[in-house]
């Protein structure tokens, strides 16, 4: 399974992760895990989602992403999951 | 499963630690380019590059865009140019053209620097290296992004002076040719002793002979980090220190590992090595100076600079070697003068000199580096300091270098701008007092005994 971390940071407000699944839900992105924190107004969140089945390139997500994130005032991040397998894990 | 923490850790490094890959850089070998007419070798040159590296840049960008993970630098590195060009070229402006042909598929391909323009001559010189060497000013000033690189010595030959002696000529000229510029023909000029085969680094790239017809080698980065890491353990003892340093080469090391993994499948090219360097750049937060300041000392250069520095390399090594399958290259930390902002600090402070740097070279990966000199310095004093630097990598068995600007012009307590990641540094005093018959004598200097080590 390949799957990718998405980081969405910013200062809190109503619907991000409402609009973030719903992106992902329209172009077959699969939420493996969520985990989400608010420190002081500002808005933690990181997802596992499986992008096996996604109908288009990584490198367009990673960009209409970012765009989502511009909207609403926070900054969202798409990383394959290797990276971080490949620092903490030997 | 991968969790928060882990994954907030490796942003960290990423977004206020600058950590980034280097450099990716593709060896290619021109053996197969051989021609003895000048027209035929060149077009040769030109499409063997050109086939090989068409889609690196794009590559590079691309595992950039997957991992989140800036990949700094593009390059390319091949088969030194004197045994190359050998058979057709007859005058220094022959050689001077495969530069300008170098150049103009660095451009068409997208990568920043191209090195290779270089000669081996740790023992003898050939007639055509003695003509790449002589043709090295004409070539770095009439192109953008070739450098040169000459082996001088090494701890199985000795050190061959009358190169030392042509280098320190040389290096004048080049001066000369781009004054109009701070004679910056000389950033991109360097010679070894004991110069590897592998190193994907600037301007020492070259593709040694016993290497593949094509090689993908990574060079890391990640003084920041490893400066972060040691500020959560002041005033520890060094054992913690050690093992602090150790453990952050080793995550950033992994990146690098990833990297050249990724770049090789996806390139089709076998992967080479990881060059496991702290390569500092000129941007704040990013120096290997700040992190000798953060093992205790007040600037680099105070007294023992040497011992931190030693350590650093040592523990960045012992971290690294278990994180990549292959290790090869420079691989230690590099302390270049102008592209390290607590460098050039020291230096105007008064902390750091050229003798406390040469010492400082004995124990860390590369040598005397990105460091400009008086305009006036003489050619012989030049290869004073080459001889120098040369004889610590002949008798310890490593790797040395010497990247020396004179900037003609220029004199103590001026600065010099290179601009981008070649950066800015002070005019640095030179001793004054002569080596000239020392350097006259000619010949070379015997390998060293590889006994009685004391």
């Amino acid at each position: 399974m390949k799957k990718t971390i998405i980081t969405v940071v910013g200062k809190d407000t109503v619907g991000i992760i409402a609009k973030v699944c719903t992106y992902l839900a329209d172009h077959g992105i699969n939420i493996l895990d969520i985990s989400q924190t608010i420190v002081q107004g500002y808005f933690n969140m990181m997802m596992i989602v499986d992008t096996n089945h996604m109908d288009k390139k990584f490198g367009d997500m990673t960009e209409e992403l970012a765009m989502l994130g511009e909207s609403i005032g926070v900054v969202i991040k798409c990383q394959k999951e290797e990276i971080f397998d490949q620092m903490h894990r030997i | 499963m991968i969790n928060t923490f882990e994954v907030e850790e490796t942003n960290k490094m990423i977004e206020k630690e600058n950590l980034d890959v280097r450099t990716i850089t593709m060896g290619i070998s021109l053996l197969d380019c051989i021609d003895a007419d000048l027209g035929r070798l060149r077009e040769n040159i030109y499409h063997k590059i050109y086939e090989a590296a068409k889609d690196l840049v794009e590559t590079g960008n691309e595992i950039s865009r997957e991992y989140g993970i800036p990949i700094v630098n593009k390059r390319i590195s091949v088969t030194p140019i004197a045994l190359i060009g050998g058979a057709a070229c007859k005058t220094v402006e022959d050689y001077a053209s495969i530069a300008a042909t170098l150049d103009q598929v660095a451009h068409e391909v997208g990568v920043n620097f191209l090195g290779g323009y270089s000669a081996l001559v740790s023992k003898g010189m050939t007639a055509a290296d003695e003509l790449l060497i002589r043709s090295i000013p004409l070539a770095l000033s009439t192109t953008e992004r070739v450098c040169s690189s000459v082996n001088l010595g090494s701890s199985r030959t000795g050190i061959n002076m009358d190169a030392v002696k042509l280098m320190g000529d040389i290096i004048k000229q080049t001066a000369a040719y781009t004054k109009e510029a701070d004679s910056l023909g000389c950033a991109k000029l360097v010679v070894f002793c004991n110069a590897p085969d592998d190193n994907p680094f600037m301007a020492g790239a070259f593709h040694g002979v016993t290497e593949a017809d094509k090689i993908i080698n990574v060079g890391v980065s990640g003084p920041g980090v490893v400066k972060t890491a040691l500020e959560k353990v002041r005033g520890e003892s060094f054992e913690v220190l050690c093992e602090t340093i150790k453990k952050t080469a080793f995550k950033v090391t992994r990146v690098g590992q990833l990297v050249a993994q990724e770049a090789s499948k996806m390139l089709g090219v076998p992967f080479g090595i990881v060059d496991l360097s702290l390569a500092p750049t000129p941007a704040i937060g990013d120096s290997v100076a700040d992190i000798l300041c953060e093992i205790g000392l007040e600037y680099a250069g105070a007294p023992g600079t040497t011992a931190a520095l030693a350590l650093l390399n040592d523990h960045v090594k012992k971290g690294g070697v278990m994180a990549s399958s292959f290790v090869g290259g420079l691989s230690g930390a590099f302390i270049p003068v102008s592209e390290d902002q607590g460098m050039i600090d020291a230096v105007t402070a008064g902390a750091l000199t050229l003798e406390k740097l040469e010492a400082m070279t004995s124990v860390c990966s590369v040598g005397l580096d990105m460091i400009a000199v008086p305009g006036d310095t003489s050619a012989s004093t030049l290869s004073g300091i080459i001889a120098d630097e040369m004889a610590i990598g002949m008798v310890n068995n490593k790797t040395t270098a010497v990247r020396i600007i004179p900037v003609i012009g220029k004199d103590i307590g001026e600065t010099v701008e290179f601009g981008g990641l070649l950066g800015y540094a002070p005019i640095m005093p030179v001793n004054k007092f002569s080596c000239e018959e020392f350097i006259n004598r000619g010949g070379r200097i015997p390998a060293p005994i590889h006994s009685f080590k004391n």
